[in-house]
């Protein structure tokens, strides 16, 4: 992949097959510890225990079109590469948490990406909420699509315009906070 | 820069359409979302159909996404449900792609051939030429 913002998409995707209706995002850019940390937080049906042992292994996946799964294994390939590790840890019917961790200033780091695509895209999904915060050395931002639909009064954010907004909305913010680079 | 006070602004110009969306037959346009359709390229293929959608103000369409459709070698995929209609599948397919589908295909109803999924000899291609020959 050649943004970090592909892998996150690619592990929300899991997020929603598993039946997730909450996504916790969590983005870290810590310069002083030169360090790029991800969290991908879930409230789907969770990863039994004998298949979470080797997650990562291209050949354990739950999908039935074959039996390639390569989605977590790349990312964890591009944590290694730069120094870093990934970590799932998951709980039956309660949820699942990937957290990866890579050495910020690494030559090989892919760069954050728009990562205000994958928000949106993620939203095409029909209830899914995502709570989305991205944490810079002296700043953050957050948005949560409940408040969102507060606003709007109704629960469907698959609109062009609402989309369109959301994502010039993420991008702004991010600017603003000097992240996501 | 974007506020949330245009949200409500949104609210406004968009309620009445949410009705009207709910009691219509809609064109749905999915894209292929899993690892394949994503390290191919399927993001930019999605935002700019979405960004077509709006710019047309086409509000008869749902734009939606979907896992591995089983076709990995010709992602990013595109498919066009209209209503009554053959499912249409579009291979290989790029932002430029996906905005001449949208303008040509779901505006204008005429489907863009160059850009669907053929079999030729038993074998799934999208090669437009070969067919014909």
């Amino acid at each position: 992949m050649r943004e970090i913002s592909l892998h996150i998409m690619d592990i929300i995707e899991n997020s929603i097959n598993a039946n997730a209706t909450l996504i916790e995002l969590e983005i870290k850019e810590n310069i002083n510890d030169n360090l790029l940390i991800v969290k991908i937080k879930d409230n789907g049906k969770g990863i039994p225990q004998h298949m979470l042992e080797n997650i990562t292994d291209p050949f354990v996946t739950s999908r039935t079109t074959r039996r390639v799964g390569l989605g977590l294994s790349l990312f964890e390939a591009t944590c290694k590469a730069c120094n870093g590790f990934l970590k799932v840890s998951s709980e039956v019917d309660k949820g699942t948490e990937v957290i990866a961790v890579m050495q910020h200033d690494h030559i090989d780091r892919p760069p954050i990406g728009r990562i205000e695509e994958t928000i949106v895209s993620c939203l095409l999904n029909p209830n899914i909420d995502v709570v989305y915060t991205h944490i810079t050395n002296y700043k953050s931002f957050s948005i949560d699509t409940r408040e969102v639909k507060k606003i709007l009064g109704f629960n469907d954010l698959n609109h062009p315009e609402v989309l369109m907004w959301m994502k010039e909305y993420i991008k702004d913010n991010l600017k603003e906070i000097g992240g996501g680079a | 820069m974007k506020t949330l006070k245009e949200l409500e602004e949104i609210r406004q110009r968009t309620l009445d359409r949410v009705n009207q969306r709910k009691d219509r037959t809609t064109t749905r346009i999915v894209v292929g979302m899993a690892t394949c359709g994503i390290a191919a390229g399927a993001r930019p293929v999605l935002l700019a159909i979405m960004e077509e959608v709006e710019k047309l103000g086409l509000t008869d369409v749902t734009v939606a996404q979907t896992g591995c459709i089983g076709l990995c070698k010709v992602e990013p995929i595109v498919e066009v449900f209209k209503p009554g209609e053959e499912k249409v599948t579009y291979v290989k397919m790029d932002a430029e792609k996906a905005r001449r589908i949208v303008r040509e295909h779901v505006k204008d109803g005429k489907v863009v051939e160059e850009y669907t999924l053929h079999v030729v000899q038993g074998k799934i291609l999208n090669d437009f030429k070969a067919e014909n020959e």
